[in-house]
């Protein structure tokens, strides 16, 4: 069966460390992370990845009272993304046009701050709020885009953990094939900073991180590190058939190449190398290609001691030998974890590398452990190098879901 | 409380559920609904704040009083002040 080509046309993001992705850019080939400490109810002072956009850039000061973090996020990536794409808006037939957004949890952030409101109140609850239902449903951070966009095609997210981001594209791709939607706004969202559920939850399994210097805590394949660093951001981009781009002369970041999607179907929380690199290599194989094809890895390592392993593992098996040209990175060193938006972002990072020909690299790692000695990893300076033409981006989840996605330099 | 001190009290609860609104040319005898943005969560809102504020209850038959300024503090005035009344130090 063939596929209609999927191209990228557009991408608007906010990154703890960048709020557009030539800012976002900068950063990660500077070396510059925007990790810093907040005030988490019930926990005092823990580390994060803040997102320092402006909310009224898009959305009225009503809108953001009544909406969520996470449909802000969605509202400003999604117009960013619009405007970056160059898209006739105005003309755009709107039920023509599909909004899928990964999420790797929504309705936390109400929930709590609902219930810590209610306790001032002796938890009597005629004080629960009458938004709380709109707030919490789990299409919420795609619904208020639509809302705000005037969109009145399908709208609505994703659930996969933090394998979310890289399902909005794949969703995405997926229906501009099936010809359900002539356009889609797609990628990943995560507000889980507003939660002290996560940050705690994650404390409990041992696998916050903790570091002096915040701009230091996230050290993926670090001997020292120490665990996760919780972060918000968003990342959506404009999918269409190429034809259509074409048509209308877009600007062509990449070409969708090829994705899987599986599960390990074994554990809740640990996540299992085998199936990772089945999901890798099917990714490979649905793309035409072999792993020696791939020039950049973008890895999901989070920074606890094993889930590092595990992955480095699944990435051995599949480019251990042969792939001399194949450079691995990974950007939550720099923003921390993402959640939903992590496979978005993380994408995003590595797409300018179609033009510069530079691999941003995996910071903070001043002392590489050997179980992560990947050969082609990218340590602490960008590298120069002869070609980039394809990208692979690799985004797993608990319950054991992964997701890779692979896309390629556009050649008409 | 008078009824010019209870538009203040509606007012002052619609500048935070309505931020966006110019509210210093608001009409008191004319529908809201008809001078600003506002949906029916909007008037949850105000009846929300009102009981979080002000200990006052509005009964869902009653929410039709709130259609104008003049309106609610036709309908609110009384209300506050049997409640100032209940909880005035020293009623015997």
């Amino acid at each position: 069966m063939k596929h209609a080509r999927i191209v990228i046309t557009g991408v608007g993001l906010t990154a703890p460390n960048g709020n557009s992705l030539g800012e976002f850019r900068r950063n990660l080939l500077e070396g510059v992370a925007g990790i810093e400490r907040i005030e988490v109810r019930h926990m005092g002072q823990q580390l994060a990845g803040v997102c320092h956009y402006d909310p009224l850039r898009y959305q009225t000061k009503k809108e953001v009272r009544v909406g969520t973090r996470a449909g802000s996020i969605s509202v400003y990536c999604a117009r960013e993304a619009l405007l970056d794409s160059g898209v006739d808006w105005p003309a755009t037939p709107k039920d023509r046009v599909g909004i899928y957004i990964g999420c790797t949890e929504h309705g936390n952030v109400e929930t709590e701050n609902e219930i810590h409101h209610l306790s001032q109140f002796n938890y009597d609850t005629k004080f629960w709020s009458h938004y709380h239902n709109p707030r919490t449903v789990a299409n919420n951070p795609a619904g208020e885009a639509s809302l705000n966009l005037g969109v009145t095609g399908p709208a609505y997210t994703i659930g996969a953990a933090c394998a979310a981001g890289n399902m909005g594209l794949i969703h995405a791709a997926q229906m501009l094939r099936l010809d359900e939607v002539d356009f889609a706004l797609c990628g990943g969202v995560s507000e889980s900073i507003h939660t002290f559920g996560i940050f705690a939850g994650f404390k409990s399994q041992n696998a916050l991180a903790t570091h002096a210097d915040p701009h230091k805590a996230s050290r993926p394949f670090d001997k020292a590190r120490n665990g996760i660093v919780v972060s918000e951001g968003g990342c959506l981009y404009t999918l269409e058939r190429l034809e259509d781009a074409q048509a209308r002369g877009a600007k062509i970041y990449a070409e969708i190449a090829g994705y899987h999607v599986n599960s390990d179907a074994s554990d809740y929380v640990l996540p299992n190398p085998v199936r990772q690199a089945e999901c890798v290599r099917a990714a490979i194989r649905r793309a035409g290609l072999e792993p020696k094809d791939i020039d950049i890895v973008n890895t999901h390592a989070t920074a606890t001691p094993l889930g590092d392993i595990q992955e480095c593992e699944a990435i051995r098996a599949v480019f251990g030998e042969g792939c001399p040209n194949t450079h691995i990175n990974n950007t939550k060193s720099y923003i921390g974890h993402c959640m939903g938006a992590a496979g978005a972002l993380e994408l995003a990072g590595n797409l300018p590398s179609f033009t510069d020909l530079t691999v941003h690299p995996t910071i903070n790692v001043d002392d590489l452990d050997p179980a992560c000695a990947l050969p082609g990893l990218v340590l602490n300076h960008p590298r120069k190098v002869a070609k980039v033409d394809t990208l692979l981006n690799n985004s797993f989840g608990m319950l054991g879901i992964n997701s890779t996605l692979i896309v390629k330099r556009f050649v008409r | 409380m008078t009824k010019d001190e209870c538009k203040k009290v509606v007012t002052d609860i619609i500048a935070d559920i309505a931020p966006d609104e110019d509210l210093s040319t608001l009409k008191p005898d004319v529908r809201l609904r008809d001078q600003l943005q506002l949906d029916s969560m909007d008037f949850l809102d105000i009846v929300m704040e009102l009981r979080k504020r002000h200990g006052i209850e509005v009964p869902e038959a009653d929410y039709i009083q709130l259609a104008s300024l003049d309106s609610s503090a036709e309908y609110l005035t009384p209300k506050f002040n049997a409640l100032a009344a209940k909880t005035a130090p020293g009623r015997g």
